[in-house]
C-alpha cells in the first residue's frame, strides 16, 4: 500500500469517488468528485493531534462497530494517505454546533471546515474497475439470530478481535463480556457520582445516609431530608445491581470453544447461489491464529464441503486439523438458539446418527458471503459495463479481465469472489490489459491507418 | 570528542534512532519511551522519536525531516522485519538527501517482543541491547551506490500452452520482442487434448486460434519441437541456447516467463486403472471429442491420486472438469446414469458452484466418501461407504472416470535448474511469495504462470499469463535497471586466488581472472548472500554493508 502511496507514477485519489465517463478507450474523460475532508491534504502530517481532543465518539467501524472512533479520524493506521478527514455527519462544527477543537490543536492549520467537494476531469487511456466487494449482512438470515445473540459474529469482527491493534488487542472476549464490561463501567461512573452527593448531605447532616433512610421507614425524619432519601434509593439497588454484574465478570474469561459456520449467505439460494470461495480458509486461518493465541482454543468447522482450493491450502487445512484442535464437520447448522451463560447453541444434524445434535458454543462465528456491492449497479451505468447474473462485472472467458466495455477491465472481487493470490495475479493481468490498451503497437497503427 | 566503546572516533557521525511501536504490537510487551531515552545516550546519537507507526506516512515524513532538521548522517529505525520494511525506510532517507546505505534497522519486533511477551523488563533489556548494537553497526557503514545495468527488451517464454500463449500476446501488445519456445511440434498445451470448455467451445480451436495469432503477431518468433538447453546471465541481460530442429539458437532476453504447465496423473491400478473401463478425465474428455465414448453408467471418482499422504495437495480444477464432463453426458444421452463419489466438491466461485446445481438438475448423482474408506473398483462395480448416511452402496457401471490431479511436468525440475528457480515438494514451481507475489519468483527477472506454479483453469492460466506480461513491462520499460550495491567485494591486492569463493558462489557470480590469478565479482550476479566472505581464508572478500569491521562493531556492543 504504502508502495503504492510513493510511486511516482501514481497518483492516489482517495476518499474520491467516480461520476461520470465519456469517450473511447484511449481517450476516455472521466470525471471524478473529491470529497471534502474539510483537511488540507497539503497541510496534514497525519499526526493525530487533531484526533486526541475531538469531544465526540463515533463507533469505528473499521474495528466493525466493536470500538469508538473521533468524528475526525483516519480509517485505519497505516491508511494511505494519512490524511485525517472530518466525519460531517457526526463532527459538531459541521453539524451547526459549538466546537473546533481539532482546529485549534493543529498546528499544520490544516482543518478546512469550509472545504467543498471538488469536482476534477481526467484524461484517461484506460480503466481498470477494482471496486471489491460487500460483506453478506447475517441479519438477514432469522434463524442464526445474528442481530439478537451477542456471541454471534461475522468473521470479519473475528478478524478484528485477533489483531493486535483491534478492540480487544488480540484477547478473544466474547462481546456479552465485552457489553456487560461496558455496563460495569457506566454503573460505576454513576455510582461514584451519587457517592459523592450522599457524601455531602452526610456531611451536612452529620448522619449517616442508612440512618436517615431508617428514620425516614419509621416516618421519624424531618420531610427536608426528602431529596437526600431519594438519591439514597437511587443508589441501594444501583449497588446491589453492580455487586450482582461484578461476582458475574469474575467468572469471564475469553471464548475458548469455537464454531466457525461456512456458507453464510451463499450457496444458498434464498441469497447468492455462488460459492464465496475464500471463506473456507479465512475460517481455518482464524481457527489456527485463535490456538496460536490460546492453546486450549479448540474449533469447530461446520461446512457442506471445505473449500481449500489453492497452493498449500489442503495441506494447510489438514494442518489445522492435526495441530491447532479444529474439527471439520460436514453439517448445514439449522438454527442458533441462546444458552445459558450467553452461549449460543448450535442445532444441527449428525447425518450419521441421524440425529438432531444441540452443542453450546463460547462464540460462533459466521463466514459471510462476498456479495456485491450495493454500488455497483450505479458503476455499471456511469461506465456503460454490463453485470452479469450474480451482480458481479460481466466479462467473457476467453478475455476474463475485459468488460463488456473496450478499455474498462476489471479484477478482483468485483470480477467474481477470490482470494487474495488470485487477486494479485488478476490485477497484474489487468494492468496488462490496461497498458496493451494505451500502447501504440504496428499492429495497432495499422488497424487504425 | 566523543568516542565509543572500542574507542573508535564518533566525530561528525549524526545518528537518528527511531523507536517504533508497531500499536501495541511491540509497545505492549517492552517500554518504547523507556528504549528512546536510553537510545539519546548512546555515542553519536544526536536525536531519537518514539512513533506509533515509524512505516505510516506520517512516520516516514518524521524520519525525513528529522534527517533534514538535524543534518542526520546514520539512521537506525526499531520496528519489524527488515525483510518487509529495509527497503521502505531506506528509500525513505534517500528521499531526504542521505546516503540509502547508512540506514541500519533494529528487529525488536519479531525478534523482541513477540518472543518475550508477558515479560516486560526482559524484552526492554533485549530491545536495548539490540539497538545499542545497531547503533554501533551504523556508526561503521559506509556509503554506496547503486549498481545499474541496461536491458533487454525481448523475453523467452518457455511453454505454448495457454498461459505461454497469453504472456506472449499481451508482451508483444506491449510492443515487446517475445521468443517463445515449445517442447511440441505444436502449440497448444494440454488443452488440444480437450474435448470442449465449460462454455461449449472447443478447447483445441480456442487455443489454436491463439496459437495462430500469437506466431502471426510481429516481434515474437516462436520455436516448436525445441527446448531450451542452457541459461545464463541475469535480469535484463540473460543469455539463452535453445536446441531446435534447424540447430542450436543463442540469443539475449531480459526476463523469462515459464510457462510449462503440468500433467494429469495417469497411475496403472490406481482405482483398478487400466485405460478401458477404468480411466482418467483426460481419457474421457479425448472419447467424448473422438465419439468414442460408449457407457450407460458412470462413476467419477475424485481426488483419485490426490489429497492423500504422498500427493497432499488439491489439484483444483478437478471437480469442474468432472462436473463439466458429467453435464455433457447427461446432455448427450439423458437416461445415462452419472455418479460422482467426491470428498469436497470444489467448486469455488460465481460460475463454478452454478455448474453444481445446475448438474444436480440435470440428475447427476453426488455422493461423499471419507479418505479413510475410498471406494473399490472393480467386477463391474464400485462400492463404497457413504459418508454422509453412514451406508455402504454399489453401482454396477461400464464406466469408471478418475479424477486425477495435474502433477509436475518430470521435465520441470531440468527447467527450474535451468535458472536455479525453485521448486516445492510436489515438483510445481516455487513463487516469491503465496500471496502477493504470485507470479514472481524471488530470482529477479523470472516469471512463473499457469498450471506450472500449481494446476488452474485455463480462463485462470489466460489470466496470469496476462499478469506476468505487465510484471515483466514495469521492468522492461525501463531505461535501466537499478539494484542494491549490497555486494561482495575481492581485494584484488590480498586474494591468493585460492577460487574457494568460486565454489560457494550459488550466482556464478565470482569469476577467476587467469591474468591476474585472483578472483573477481560480477557485481550484477553478486545476490549479496556473503558465502564468499565467509568462506575466503584471507578475508580478501567481503560483503559491503558486512564487513568484518562494520558486524564486528555490532558484536563489541553486546
Amino acid at each position: 500500500m504504502l508502495d503504492v502511496g510513493r510511486h511516482p507514477n501514481i497518483e492516489l485519489m482517495a476518499y474520491s469517488e467516480v461520476e461520470q465517463v465519456e469517450g473511447s478507450a484511449g481517450c476516455f474523460k472521466v470525471r471524478v468528485r473529491r470529497k471534502a475532508r474539510y483537511v488540507d491534504e497539503a497541510k496534514c502530517t497525519g499526526c493525530g493531534a487533531c484526533r486526541e481532543k475531538c469531544p465526540t465518539d463515533v463507533l469505528d467501524m473499521y474495528n466493525e462497530g466493536h470500538s469508538t472512533r473521533k468524528a475526525i479520524y483516519s480509517w485505519f493506521a497505516q491508511g494511505i494517505p494519512s490524511t485525517h478527514t472530518i466525519d460531517p455527519d457526526h463532527c459538531r462544527v459541521l453539524q451547526g454546533k459549538k466546537c473546533g477543537v481539532c482546529q485549534k490543536r493543529c498546528e499544520a492549520g490544516a482543518i478546512d471546515f469550509e472545504q467543498k467537494d471538488k469536482i476534477v476531469e481526467l484524461d484517461i487511456g484506460a480503466i481498470i474497475v477494482a471496486t471489491g466487494y460487500t460483506v453478506f449482512d447475517p441479519g438477514k438470515i432469522p434463524e442464526y439470530r445474528y442481530k439478537d445473540l451477542p456471541n454471534v459474529v461475522t468473521a470479519v469482527e473475528f478478524e478484528r478481535f485477533l489483531s493486535a491493534s483491534g478492540p480487544t488487542h488480540g484477547h478473544i472476549d466474547r462481546p456479552s463480556d465485552i457489553l456487560a464490561r461496558r455496563e460495569i463501567a457506566e454503573l460505576e461512573k454513576e455510582e461514584s457520582r451519587l457517592q459523592k452527593t450522599l457524601a455531602r448531605y452526610e456531611e451536612k447532616a452529620g448522619a449517616s445516609s442508612q440512618s436517615v433512610f431508617e428514620a425516614f421507614a419509621a416516618e421519624t425524619a424531618p420531610p427536608e431530608q426528602q431529596q437526600w432519601m431519594e438519591k439514597y434509593r437511587e443508589y441501594l439497588p444501583l449497588t446491589e445491581k453492580l455487586a450482582a454484574l461484578r461476582s458475574k465478570a469474575e467468572g469471564f474469561t475469553t471464548a475458548k470453544r469455537l464454531a466457525f459456520i461456512q456458507c453464510v449467505g451463499s450457496r444458498d439460494l434464498r441469497f447468492y447461489p455462488f460459492c464465496s470461495g475464500f471463506c473456507c480458509m479465512h475460517s481455518i486461518k482464524e481457527a489456527i491464529i485463535a490456538h496460536e493465541h490460546e492453546n486450549a482454543t479448540t474449533s469447530v468447522i461446520f461446512g457442506m464441503d471445505i473449500r481449500a482450493v489453492g497452493k498449500g491450502f489442503d495441506e494447510y487445512k489438514v494442518r489445522g486439523g492435526n495441530k491447532s484442535n479444529i474439527t471439520y464437520r460436514r453439517s448445514r447448522v439449522a438454527e442458533i438458539v441462546n444458552g445459558p451463560n450467553n452461549n449460543p447453541v448450535l442445532v444441527y444434524e449428525d447425518t450419521q446418527l441421524q440425529k438432531v445434535v444441540r452443542e453450546d458454543f463460547d462464540l460462533v462465528i459466521l463466514a459471510t458471503a462476498c456479495a456485491p456491492n450495493e454500488g455497483m449497479k450505479e458503476m455499471a451505468a456511469i461506465l456503460g459495463i454490463e453485470l452479469n447474473r450474480f451482480g458481479f462485472f460481466k466479462t467473457r472467458p476467453e478475455n476474463p479481465l475485459d468488460t463488456t466495455r473496450e478499455g474498462i477491465f476489471v479484477c478482483g472481487c468485483a470480477h467474481s469472489p477470490m482470494d487474495i493470490p488470485e487477486s494479485v495475479a488478476q490485477a497484474s493481468s489487468a494492468a496488462s490489459r490496461a497498458v496493451q490498451t494505451v500502447t501504440v503497437t504496428p499492429a495497432k497503427l495499422l488497424k487504425i491507418s | 570528542m566523543k568516542q565509543n566503546k572500542t574507542g573508535e572516533n564518533t566525530e561528525g557521525l549524526r545518528v537518528g534512532v527511531f523507536i517504533c511501536d508497531c500499536g501495541s504490537n511491540i509497545a505492549g510487551h517492552l517500554d518504547c519511551a523507556e528504549v528512546t531515552k536510553y537510545a539519546a545516550d548512546l555515542p553519536g546519537v544526536v536525536f531519537t522519536k518514539e512513533n506509533l507507526y515509524t512505516c505510516s506516512e506520517a512516520g516516514i515524513s518524521e524520519i525525513q525531516n528529522a534527517i533534514r532538521e538535524n543534518n542526520l548522517n546514520r539512521v537506525v529505525v526499531a520496528s519489524c522485519s527488515p525483510r518487509t520494511h529495509h527497503p521502505l525506510f531506506a528509500s525513505s532517507c534517500a528521499q531526504a538527501g542521505m546516503n540509502p546505505y547508512l540506514f541500519e534497522m533494529v528487529n525488536i519486533r519479531d525478534q523482541c517482543s513477540w518472543v518475550h511477551m508477558g515479560q516486560r523488563d526482559i524484552a526492554t533489556a533485549k530491545a536495548k541491547d539490540l539497538v545499542r548494537m545497531g547503533v554501533a553497526k551504523s556508526t561503521a557503514l559506509e556509503p554506496q551506490k547503486d549498481i545499474e545495468s541496461s536491458v533487454i527488451r525481448k523475453i523467452l517464454v518457455i511453454g505454448g500452452g495457454i498461459a505461454g500463449l497469453s504472456a506472449a500476446e499481451a508482451l508483444a501488445g506491449m510492443g515487446l520482442e517475445v521468443l517463445l519456445v515449445e517442447k511440441e511440434e505444436r502449440c497448444g498445451g494440454l488443452m488440444l487434448g480437450l474435448n470442449v470448455l465449460e462454455t461449449g467451445k472447443s478447447a483445441a480451436g480456442q487455443v489454436s486460434d491463439l496459437a495462430a495469432t500469437v506466431a502471426a503477431t510481429s516481434g515474437v518468433t516462436v520455436h516448436t519441437a525445441s527446448r531450451v538447453i542452457e541459461i545464463s546471465g541475469y535480469i535484463g541481460n540473460f543469455r539463452v541456447v535453445i536446441e531446435t530442429p534447424a540447430g542450436k539458437v543463442e540469443d539475449t532476453v531480459g526476463c523469462i516467463v515459464v510457462a510449462c504447465g503440468a500433467v494429469p496423473l495417469v497411475e496403472e491400478g490406481l482405482f483398478g486403472y487400466n485405460g478401458k473401463d477404468v480411466i482418467t478425465q483426460m481419457e474421457l474428455e479425448q472419447r467424448l471429442a473422438s465419439g468414442s465414448f460408449k457407457a450407460a453408467r458412470v462413476v467419477m471418482i475424485q481426488c483419485a491420486g490426490a489429497r492423500n499422504a504422498t500427493r497432499e495437495y488439491c489439484s483444483r480444477i478437478c471437480c469442474a472438469t468432472a462436473v463439466k464432463n458429467a453435464m455433457i453426458i447427461k446432455r448427450k444421452y439423458p437416461l445415462a446414469e452419472v455418479h460422482v463419489l467426491y470428498r469436497d466438491m470444489q467448486m469455488y466461485g460465481d460460475e463454478k458452484e452454478q455448474m453444481l446445481w445446475d448438474a444436480r438438475g440435470m440428475g447427476i448423482k453426488f455422493h461423499v466418501f471419507d479418505q479413510k474408506k475410498p471406494p473399490r473398483v472393480g467386477d463391474g462395480k464400485v462400492t463404497f461407504q457413504h459418508a454422509v448416511l453412514g451406508e455402504t452402496k454399489e453401482f454396477t457401471v461400464d464406466l469408471t472416470v478418475l479424477s486425477t490431479p495435474l502433477v509436475a511436468r518430470p521435465e520441470s525440475s531440468q527447467v527450474a535448474a535451468l535458472m536455479r528457480v525453485p521448486c516445492d515438494k510436489n515438483g510445481f514451481f516455487l513463487e516469491a511469495h503465496a500471496k502477493l507475489r504470485p507470479l514472481d519468483f524471488a530470482a529477479d527477472g523470472i516469471f512463473v504462470c499457469g498450471s506450472a506454479r500449481y494446476p488452474v483453469t485455463s480462463v485462470e492460466a489466460r489470466t496470469q499469463g496476462l499478469g506476468v506480461a505487465s510484471r515483466i513491462g514495469a521492468i522492461l520499460f525501463k531505461e535501466k535497471l537499478v539494484k542494491s550495491g549490497i555486494v561482495a567485494e575481492i581485494d584484488q591486492e590480498t586474494c591468493v586466488g585460492c577460487m574457494g569463493c568460486l565454489n560457494v558462489c550459488p550466482y556464478e557470480a565470482i569469476i577467476f581472472n587467469r591474468e591476474t590469478g585472483v578472483c573477481e565479482v560480477k557485481e550484477i550476479l553478486c545476490k549479496g548472500c556473503g558465502n564468499c566472505a565467509s568462506t575466503c581464508p584471507s578475508h580478501s572478500a567481503v560483503l559491503r554493508g558486512y564487513k568484518p569491521e562494520q558486524l564486528l562493531a555490532q558484536i563489541r556492543a553486546i
